[in-house]
């Protein structure tokens, strides 16, 4: 009997399907990616006027869930935190102990002049750039920013998730 | 409210505290009054309790430094209001800066409580007989008033210690991270 060697199909770069058998072939690291970047839930930090942005990036209009963007009220369920304004010296180790609360992998986006380098508040109270304190991905300019640059920030975002290589594992 | 109500307001003041009030300011129909701090709470308590002029809610209570170069250096400032009568009143009372002290305003507005302890908190001068006076603004272990005239705008040299211990435990937990950045 002669057995047919089934045609892989490329659908896209590194992913291919075996036609009629709903199968697709893939690296981890391309599932992976795919779902952590498609499914980011970002936990609010939202400090100043930012936050208003971000709301209104969130509500129907501009609708981040599209993306599949949900904000979450706790770290705990978070992949993502988006500091929204100005961080103050007596806010920062709140900052930090909601960031070392998150799961890991996680990612920081620094939205606004002042979480990227503290702003026009170079003065005593204010931290100049919130990665003094966390290690940021993505920082957004603007004061505050609109809200379709936050969601350009977020999808520069997912980028950055899908070119990462071994981040499902700590012994890779 | 005419000009003629805030100036009766003032020279009622003047007449019933000779000593304590110094200066008198109409501007547009808005009195300050400038008075020494030494019987400040007869005068606010003058203020509150006069049927003619009953002062029953405290606006605002606010500090203020004229520089190093000036004395008195300090100043409280009270904005009265009278919900009865609808007219208002500023007072400001002068603070030495070697005396920095003030009676505290609390037992008759008990909404002073908190405006006393920002004014503490940023100029540094002390309300006697204030139930709670603690920092309200700045975290309770920092050192110097910020919004007094000579406290450098970018702070001092030396930064807060709580912020360093979170700039120092950034770095510490950066080597345990599972993305390297």
């Amino acid at each position: 009997m002669k057995t047919e060697q089934p045609e892989l199909v490329a659908v896209e770069d590194g992913v291919r399907v075996i036609p009629g058998a709903n199968t697709i072939i893939t690296s981890v690291d391309r599932i992976v990616n795919w779902g952590r970047s498609s499914s980011l839930w970002p936990m609010t930090f939202g400090l100043a006027c930012c936050a208003i942005e971000m709301m209104a990036a969130g509500a129907a209009h501009l609708d981040l869930d599209r993306f599949g963007i949900i904000f979450r009220a706790s770290p705990r369920q978070s992949d993502c935190m988006i500091v929204a304004g100005t961080v103050t010296m007596k806010m920062a180790p709140v900052v930090r102990k909601v960031y070392d609360q998150m799961p890991e992998p996680r990612y920081v986006i620094a939205m606004g002049s002042c979480a990227c380098s503290g702003g026009i508040f170079k003065t005593y109270s204010t931290v100049q750039g919130v990665d003094e304190i966390v290690p940021v991905d993505v920082y957004i300019p603007g004061c505050p920013p609109r809200p379709e640059a936050l969601i350009d920030g977020l999808l520069k975002l997912q980028q950055l998730i899908k070119k990462e290589e071994f981040t499902w594992s700590r012994w890779a | 409210m005419s000009g003629m109500a805030v100036q009766t307001l003032a020279d009622r003041l003047k007449a019933a505290f000779p000593d304590a009030v110094r200066d008198v300011v109409i501007f547009r129909g808005q009195a300050t009054v400038t008075v020494g701090k030494t019987s400040i709470l007869d005068l606010l308590r003058f203020l509150k309790e006069e049927p003619e002029c009953a002062f029953n809610h405290l606006a605002d209570l606010c500090g203020l430094d004229r520089g190093p170069a000036h004395e008195p250096r300090f100043g409280v400032v009270y904005n009265l209001y009278s919900l009865t009568h609808r007219h208002r009143i500023r007072l400001c009372a002068e603070v030495p800066s070697d005396d920095c002290t003030i009676e505290s305003a609390g037992a008759l507005w008990e909404g002073a409580a908190w405006h006393e302890r920002e004014c503490y908190d940023m100029f540094g001068i002390v309300f006697v007989n204030h139930a709670d006076l603690r920092r309200v603004l700045m975290p309770e272990d920092w050192t110097g008033h910020p919004l007094r005239k000579d406290y450098p705008v970018e702070g001092p040299a030396e930064r807060w210690s709580g912020y360093e211990e979170v700039v120092r435990k950034a770095e510490a937990f950066r080597k345990h991270e599972l993305r390297k950045r």
